[in-house]
């Protein structure tokens, strides 16, 4: 399943207010390395969706959030948690590691 | 059991993929999860590769290369190889994605990862200010102070490639010459916004949580500054990715996979290697390729001797 699209307008509801866990990847489409780990997040939002929700933020499109949230580098993956920063990840990873750096939120 | 496994997707990889398929070998190519492609996915506009006279965009030609490989049966494989057992008439490749595989032999063409500085906290600031792709962050430099460090082709793309977002782009170099290609360091060079300092290396990294700013040392007369910045990109040179075999093959001494000669036959029978992993001297998409043709025909000729 494809991750939903978040903006400013709606980062708030989507993101910092949610019960559950929120990943949100940071990503542009002109990033090589963002479109070689957006169909793993997908991967891991079909498998683990019940715990943790994967949303993406298009950096170009987004800046202001890209700017809040400190991001230089992509792809950047921050997990959110109580409307906080809990967790970032930052690069392109295969599926294990990504799945180990976000053991804490899906076992 | 495969006749070929490729390991690695750079033109190195794929260009072994189009012979060997051409061959009727029917190769599996383990391209990686997450670096398909390989170094050239990170560049822009490749300018020297023969038969594009007005250049392409690196993730094109590489998207052209797999193609021309898909065309004559390489399954394309996106998946990290993360052990080989390759001494045997049986070579076992394992993934990250937990399948093994079983071939008569291996082509290795696994390229090469960027270089660290080796300093503290390089990694704690690296995605905070540190980066290794100017194409991939150079976008978060707008109206910035940033630095470039090396002195190769690379260095050069990148800050000639970062003065389109950042204000100021310091290209900071050991030496007092350039390794890079005439035309990228005229490019450099006659950068307005580009300012190059000469013989000095970085000798700390400075910020808390991010990057601020660097140390720098004169390696002429030892004299230290400090350097406000709000971004530094890397790009010092690469190093063979070989530790997937470190310890099967016989490696260089400057730690490449080893071949025989002009040929890519490596220490083990049926084990050939390809591209940036063997090649200390010209690391240029051609040659890799050139290197990935040779290794198929190797690998074929020395399967039908197996016969």
């Amino acid at each position: 399943m494809a991750a939903k699209n978040v903006t400013t307008a709606t980062f708030q509801e989507d993101v910092l207010s949610s019960s559950k866990p929120v990943l949100v990847d940071f990503w542009a489409e002109w990033c090589g390395p963002c479109r070689m780990v957006s169909p793993i997040l997908d991967e891991i939002a079909g498998e683990h969706g019940d715990k943790i929700t994967i949303v993406k933020v298009n950096v170009d499109e987004e800046p202001a959030l890209a700017q809040q949230y400190g991001i230089t580098s992509i792809p950047a993956m921050q997990v959110f948690q109580d409307g906080e920063v809990v967790k970032s990840i930052i690069g392109a990873k295969p599926k294990p590691a990504l799945l180990a750096d976000l053991s804490a939120f899906i076992n | 059991m495969h006749e070929v496994i490729i390991i690695g997707s750079g033109p190195a990889g794929y260009t072994a993929g189009i012979y060997a398929g051409r061959a009727g070998l029917n190769p599996l190519l383990i391209a990686s999860s997450v670096e398909a492609g390989g170094e050239l996915m990170k560049t822009t506009e490749v300018e020297n590769y023969p038969g594009f006279p007005a250049g392409l965009q690196g993730p094109e030609l590489m998207d052209a290369f797999r193609a021309q490989a898909e065309r004559f049966g390489s399954e394309v494989l996106l998946d990290d190889v993360i052990e080989v057992d390759l001494a045997g008439p049986v070579k076992i490749v394992k993934t990250g994605g937990g399948k093994t595989y079983e071939a008569k032999t291996v082509i290795l063409a696994t390229g090469a990862a960027y270089r660290e500085l080796g300093l503290p906290r390089e990694k704690e600031l690296s995605g905070y200010g540190i980066s290794w792709c100017a194409t991939c962050d150079g976008f978060f430099f707008r109206e910035k102070t940033i630095a470039v460090i090396g002195g190769g082709d690379s260095a050069m793309e990148e800050a000639t490639f970062l003065t389109r977002f950042a204000t100021k782009v310091y290209l900071i170099h050991r030496r007092d010459t350039f390794k890079a290609s005439k035309i990228m360091q005229e490019r450099a060079l006659n950068n307005p916004k580009i300012e190059v300092i000469w013989n000095t290396e970085i000798s700390e990294l400075l910020g808390e949580g991010r990057l601020t700013g660097i140390k720098t040392t004169n390696l002429v007369d030892g004299s230290t500054s400090t350097l406000d910045l709000d971004g530094l990109f890397i790009a010092i040179g690469n190093d063979p990715r070989v530790w997937l075999v470190e310890n099967q093959l016989t490696l260089t001494a400057e730690k490449f996979i080893q071949v025989d000669g002009r040929s890519s036959k490596t220490s083990l029978p049926g084990v050939f290697a390809a591209g940036d992993v063997i090649d200390p001297t010209y690391r240029q998409a051609i040659t890799a390729a050139g290197s990935g043709c040779v290794a198929a025909l190797d690998a074929e000729h020395y399967l039908s001797n197996l016969k």
